[in-house]
């Protein structure tokens, strides 16, 4: 294997990267050196080079950012960009690095991007949570402010534009590029009616936004020094570059890596030595989730496919947000897929009917099924809930060994955005995989003689 | 508690000159209210509607989506117990359990001597670093139910000062100067930049 190329995690091992200094001292290109070069060019022509890069959108839904930037209707003017940060999907944990070990990066990517957009504003949106993340950004943004890279005139030059820290309060839904808009604005965090399917066109106070996530914009500051050319010649041709990946679960060594998009498979990420180093206890491999907890599950024989888009999407799954969860032979189906569920029933925002009401009565039936007082006809009743907020055949991989073939993605949506739908990923990943261990748990409780008594609360007092 | 005091009025009134609208500052007004009192009280709604120019039934509107945001007392230390999937595998589900027993509370609510509150979250992004808890939002990694212990015991005896008390986030805060600030001004007053224009009719050369 060919040494990987770090473009977006090269400060990760310098210890003050966060700072102005270790920004510009260490890394694989000069801190500040690509905004130099992108005022060296006009703004079309930066657009055109991160076009011609095909930097794809590393938020989930992988579209490419030169497209998207192109969106905003000419003549329409304030333009604001919006930096996504609330990172929030389970198992997803690389933009609060990113954000964490090299603030300066990510800024200088928003200038590069405020630059080829003519961007009145920036905001940078950080998770509540994330406290840590929240100090570095501000630190380093009031060093660059102070060094004459942000603000007014910038390096001297007639470029001039502000980046506002601003951060969440605790809600996943505002990962959705309008709802994130829409908290920004002060109220509460729902995605907004579609269309207009992007903010380009009505964003924030409904003027022309574009919402980008933290490691797309990390990646602009090497592109901008090393060019479009270089920056294909890494991953695939149809997803160039690398991709920060998180590797969590049975694996012996978890971590988030940056790998070439496209070439690396999931064999290599889960037994690699450089990456998960092997299943825990050298048991076997159960099923993984492939993108984020929004993404269908895949199992044993997907082990060898290539992490790039378009083949994942074939396969009935997606590579979302780089969040890799692997499970191993001992992982209960049924409580996986629960809390999974679970998560996303808690965090439904309310909008949509479908997804209020459908995502907790699928929690409901899933932990009465756990909990032994399932009922025959419950599994038929859990896809059907799932069909009034996904209707249709749902994304899905093969099951070669049932004959079985794939789903492509994405899932159909009786929803505004996608998080009702997401709930659906492992319901039907789970039953179709393993419809024995649900009908195992539902046949126990009938099983049981009608006269027994329930287990008495331990806590209770004599 | 309580409307801002004077030193918070003026950061509140930075904090809503970086907006090119007021009520933008609406949620970071409610941190920066709970930071104050360690919850968001209802005079603190009634001011930050003041400054923004919106009525407190809107700001508790807002701040009631989101459940950073506490509308009665909580503990002195919030921790917050990830069990969602990647924790769960390797035993989220455990601490939380071991959490609640040590501390004679269910998750959701305060010990009685108003020091530790206890809440089962949904992931905290340390996924890698699982089980992971957050006490007041700063991580702790891979916790086991003896570092759970050994966590409890050094708050308790003041050992960990990095941990502010629950409110605070940042500890630091992004501070612009009058004379840096580019151009923030109602979106209604924003025109096309002047170098966006300039550089495009250009080929890049400034003005």
């Amino acid at each position: 294997m060919t040494e990987v190329p770090r473009i977006v995690t090269s400060r990760w091992d310098t210890l003050d990267a966060h700072t102005i200094d270790g920004y510009r001292r260490s890394g694989a290109y000069e801190g500040y050196a690509g905004i130099k070069a992108a005022l060296d060019r006009s703004p079309a022509q930066v657009l055109d080079e991160v076009k011609a890069a095909t930097v794809l959108g590393r938020g989930g839904a992988g579209f490419p950012a030169g497209i998207k930037w192109g969106f905003c209707p000419p003549g329409v003017w304030p333009r604001y960009l919006v930096v996504n940060g609330d990172e929030s999907e389970p198992g997803t944990y690389k933009d609060r690095v990113l954000m964490e070990r090299d603030p300066h990066q990510l800024i200088e990517g928003c200038l590069i991007a405020a630059y080829a957009i003519g961007a009145a504003q920036v905001f940078l949106y950080i998770r509540g949570e994330m406290a840590h993340a929240q100090e570095r950004v501000a630190a380093a943004l009031n060093e660059a402010y102070a060094a004459n890279l942000v603000g007014a005139n910038i390096l001297g030059t007639d470029f001039s534009v502000d980046i506002v820290l601003h951060w969440g309060a605790g809600a996943y839904i505002v990962g959705e590029e309008t709802a994130l808009i829409e908290s920004l604005e002060g109220n509460r965090g729902m995605p907004r009616l579609k269309p207009p399917y992007f903010p380009a066109a009505k964003g924030l106070y409904l003027k022309p936004t574009i919402v980008n996530n933290v490691e797309t914009l990390s990646n602009l500051p090497w592109l901008m020094v090393h060019g479009a050319e270089s920056y294909k010649s890494v991953g695939s041709e149809a997803s160039p570059g690398t991709r920060l990946v998180a590797v969590s679960g049975h694996v012996n060594n978890p971590g988030v890596f940056e790998i070439p998009q496209g070439t690396t498979t999931y064999r290599d990420l889960f037994y690699g030595e450089q990456y998960g180093n092997g299943i825990r206890n050298g048991n076997e491999l159960k099923m993984f989730i492939p993108g984020g907890a929004s993404a269908p599950w895949f199992f044993p024989e997907q082990v060898d496919l290539p992490l790039e888009g378009r083949t994942v999407g074939a396969a009935g799954s997606m590579l979302g947000s780089g969040a890799i969860v692997v499970m191993d032979e001992t992982t209960d189906a049924v409580k996986a897929c629960l809390r999974v569920v679970r998560f996303f029933a808690r965090e439904s925002c309310g909008k949509c009917s479908p997804c209020r009401e459908g995502t907790s009565w699928e929690e409901k039936i899933l932990q009465r099924i756990l909990d032994g007082h399932g009922r025959p006809s419950d599994l038929d009743l859990l896809l059907d809930v799932a069909d009034n907020i996904s209707p249709g055949p749902y994304p899905v991989a093969a099951h070669p060994d049932a004959g079985l073939d794939a789903v492509p993605f994405p899932p159909r949506q009786t929803t505004i955005c996608p998080l009702g739908p997401s709930s659906v990923a492992p319901i039907t990943s789970a039953i179709r995989r393993f419809r024995h261990e649900f009908e195992a748990k539902i046949t126990r409780r009938n099983a049981l003689p009608v006269s027994a008594a329930p287990a008495a609360p331990a806590e209770v007092a004599p | 508690m309580s409307r801002f005091n004077e030193a918070n009025e003026a950061i509140a009134h930075e904090i809503i000159a970086r907006y090119p609208r007021p009520k933008s500052a609406t949620i970071p007004l409610c941190h920066l209210a709970q930071e104050q009192d360690g919850y968001l009280a209802e005079d603190a709604m009634a001011h930050i509607a003041e400054l923004v120019g919106i009525t407190s039934a809107e700001v508790m509107g807002t701040a009631t989506f989101y459940e950073m945001f506490k509308l009665a007392p909580v503990g002195r230390y919030v921790i917050n117990i990830c069990t969602n999937i990647s924790c769960q595998l390797v035993g989220g589900e455990e601490l939380l359990e071991h959490a609640e027993s040590t501390l004679g509370i269910t998750s959701g609510s305060t010990t009685a001597d108003g020091l530790f509150t206890i809440e089962d979250v949904e992931c905290v992004a340390a996924c890698t670093e699982a089980p992971a808890c957050q006490v007041n939002y700063r991580y702790q990694h891979r916790v086991t139910p003896e570092a759970f212990d050994t966590l409890i015991a050094d708050l308790r005896a003041g050992r960990r000062p990095e941990i502010p008390d629950h409110g605070t986030l940042g500890a630091t805060r992004q501070h612009i100067s009058e004379d840096r600030v580019a151009n923030i001004t109602p979106p209604e007053q924003q025109v096309e930049p002047a170098w966006y224009a300039a550089r495009n009719a250009t080929g890049g050369e400034s003005a």
